[in-house]
């Protein structure tokens, strides 16, 4: 019998392409995604050794991190920005890689479009130079970020040597509380694992409270990997992931003369991971007990509940994790021991790859509907794709953020990391949808605190953060 | 990549964990379509007080550290953005090795490949090396990828763990490109048993 294997070490057997003795494996990339701002130098270095891109079928390009978020119809006034754009349309009509330009209708955060367009699909490698990529292991694919170096790898090769990482299993038990969502139980995780906690290892997620949720709440979690330091984190496609997927543009179909669907969806239930097999590593986590979190620091795994208070430095666990709180409260202008609840905000942005797809904005506007924004606060909402906007407004969401007084944007990565104009300025205090609370990524001098879409759409509503637990619905 | 054999230079200490690749290179740098000139922005906020004016406390603009290619840090360095511009960055800028107790995953691949070696060290040698940095007017110490080893002339002494392949990448300055390149026929192989159903974008594109 072979030996019982994990969802990763499958999907990593099926994509050796070889193992020549003293070298890594050479891994077979079904899926490449490619935007902007880590591809020029690639595409450039190509040319510079003449070479190719093997396989421009396997590759879709899009337009995300730097585009503005305003009247598309306007020309781009940051021309550097412009300048990217335009490098990565000239570079895919080169080579023959597909662009979803920013005025097309799937154009979109790349970790948005992926899945919305069934290119990513169980089974897959995928990379893209960005960190994120880990968001379509929420499929059962195995996902990860990569540099502009390898993005030059791939596309010349379609294969990257890779190195075996290390696994790692978090179970997470019993079902997630109303109102503690994906986010949440990301967030959680962090906080118990550390931001370096999963470094090295891919990580499958498991337990009721993840089979629980739905592909996009799947995203949300898979996505937050790499800041718990991952190299990938993936959840076993199961019958959610299937249904998501059956007649998305690029998913496999059927046809008189092919099954290609029913053979695909054969194929991908042998994926999930062998009842007996080993883990480097397996965490537990109570899911039961998360609560809706909010961050107060300068790094995602600096979390605390709603309910609960800035932490007091002088009670670190480590004199190095002080001297990081003692840091980021400076950066952050919190004093030790405040009532989370009584920190208010100025800016509120639900966006990004990791809070800006439908059901996100749809638990937002549930919190908004019937109410006005704080007079002090400058709230945005910036869906994460085209086809996220379109359904949105069909279903009259955009109305009830307009109403309340959100801004209604195109689709990018925006405020995420500040790269087009949606910057917060020096000293403003926001709560985000993103997933990163780094130092200045909003924007010099701005302060961030990482929240659930619910948590964002309340703290607009109050002025500071609240307890979406007893939100009076209207 | 650029090889790497040994390398001699004045140590810079940075005695902070978890710095995000947001820190060494900000977003703002990262419209350059080109792979050179990046030095200059490198940890560009620390590098400027809340004034504008440069921050006379951070290390990179004290007088002593000025020429340092060797940087030690603490752990976790390189966390978050996969952006190799921040390699780039500490490339442009001079550094040859970065010396922490441990490495982002996606960092540490990026600077091998521009030919700046991740040197992993347990957590005291680290901090031995950051007290002698701050100490020693003028410290600086070897890093000899050959025998894995770090080295300094006061009886400083560490070896450090480094795969087999990347050193030897290193040691040779190999385009890896090239070498994947080498098992064209394998590739071609592997792509024939690909399963028929498997997404080829353009084809169901052009339906
Ligand atoms: S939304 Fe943010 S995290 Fe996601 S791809 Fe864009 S910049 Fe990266």
């Amino acid at each position: 019998m072979p030996h019982p294997r994990t969802l990763f070490e499958k999907l990593w057997d099926d994509h050796v392409v070889c193992e020549p003795a003293g070298t890594p494996a050479l891994l077979y990339i079904d899926l490449h995604l490619v935007h902007e701002v880590t591809s020029p130098q690639a595409f450039d270095g190509l040319r510079a050794a003449g070479r190719g891109v093997r396989r421009p079928d396997l590759t879709v390009a899009t337009a995300d991190h730097n585009v503005p978020t305003t009247d598309r119809s306007l020309p781009i006034s940051d021309a550097i920005a412009a300048k990217q754009i335009e490098a990565l349309r000239r570079n895919c009509r080169e080579f023959g890689i597909k662009f979803y330009d920013i005025h097309s209708a799937e154009q979109g955060i790349v970790h948005v479009i992926g899945p919305e367009l069934g290119l990513t699909q169980p089974g897959m490698t995928i990379v893209c130079g960005d960190s994120h990529t880990s968001t379509h292991g929420a499929f059962g694919a195995l996902a990860f970020g990569i540099g502009t170096s390898e993005v030059e790898h791939v596309l010349a090769t379609q294969c990257l040597q890779q190195m075996r990482p290390r696994t790692m299993q978090i179970r997470a038990r019993g079902s997630l509380p109303a109102g503690v969502g994906a986010k949440d139980l990301a967030l959680g995780i962090i906080g118990q694992i550390g931001t370096d906690g999963a470094t090295g290892h891919v990580i499958e997620y498991a337990g009721e409270a993840v089979q629980t949720l739905s592909m996009e709440g799947r995203m949300t979690l898979c996505n937050m990997s790499i800041e718990a330091g991952a190299r990938a984190g993936m959840i076993a496609p199961d019958d959610v992931t299937f249904a998501y997927l059956k007649g998305r543009r690029f998913a496999p179909h059927n046809t008189d003369d092919h099954a290609a669907w029913d053979e695909a969806v054969a194929y991908w239930r042998t994926l999930a991971g062998d009842r007996e097999a080993k883990f480097d590593q397996v965490v537990e986590i109570d899911a039961g007990a998360l609560a809706p979190s909010v961050t107060w620091g300068t790094s995602p795994g600096q979390v605390v509940p709603v309910t609960g208070h800035v932490p007091d430095p002088a009670k670190a666990a480590t004199e190095a994790d002080r001297r990081a709180a003692e840091q980021a409260l400076k950066y952050m202008n919190l004093a030790p021991g405040t009532r989370v609840e009584d920190i208010s905000i100025s800016r509120v942005f639900i966006g990004s790859c990791t809070n800006a797809r439908i059901e996100d904005l749809q638990a937002a506007a549930r919190i908004v509907k019937g109410y006005k924004i704080n007079q002090t606060v400058h709230a945005m909402v910036v869906p994460g794709s085209q086809a996220v906007k379109r359904q949105a407004e069909a279903e009259g969401l955009d109305r009830i953020f307009r109403d309340a007084g959100f801004e209604w944007r195109e689709a990018g990565c925006s405020m995420c990391l500040g790269m087009n104009p949606d910057i917060l300025q020096p000293g403003e205090r926001c709560a985000s949808t993103s997933n990163r609370n780094f130092e200045g990524r909003q924007g010099r001098g701005g302060r961030t605190h990482l929240v659930s879409p619910m948590m964002a759409a309340a703290a607009a509503i109050a002025g500071h953060f609240i307890d979406i637990r007893d939100w009076d619905y209207r | 990549m650029k090889a790497f054999r040994t390398h001699t230079g004045l140590v810079a200490p940075l005695d902070q964990s978890n710095i995000d690749t947001d820190q060494i290179i900000p977003k703002q740098f990262l419209k350059r379509i080109e792979r050179t000139g990046f030095g200059e922005f490198l940890f560009y906020d620390w590098r400027r007080g809340a004034d504008d004016k440069p921050d006379r406390d951070f290390v990179l603009n004290q007088p002593r550290y000025k020429r340092a290619s060797v940087l030690v840090t603490g752990r976790n360095f390189g966390c978050g953005s996969s952006r190799e511009h921040a390699p780039w960055a500490l490339a442009d800028y001079g550094f040859c090795a970065i010396i922490a107790a441990s490495f982002a995953d996606i960092f540490a691949n990026n600077c091998i490949k521009n030919g700046i070696v991740p040197v992993v060290l347990p957590e005291a040698e680290v901090q031995e090396l950051i007290k002698r940095a701050k100490e020693l007017p003028g410290y600086s110490v070897t890093v000899d990828l050959e025998s894995r080893t770090v080295k300094d002339d006061g009886g400083f002494s560490a070896s450090f763990p480094f795969d087999d392949f990347h050193r030897y990448c290193l040691l040779e300055g190999l385009d890896d490109i090239a070498l994947s390149l080498q098992q064209e026929a394998a590739i071609t192989a592997y792509e024939s048993r690909r399963p028929q159903w498997r997404m080829t974008h353009q084809a169901s594109f052009q339906k």
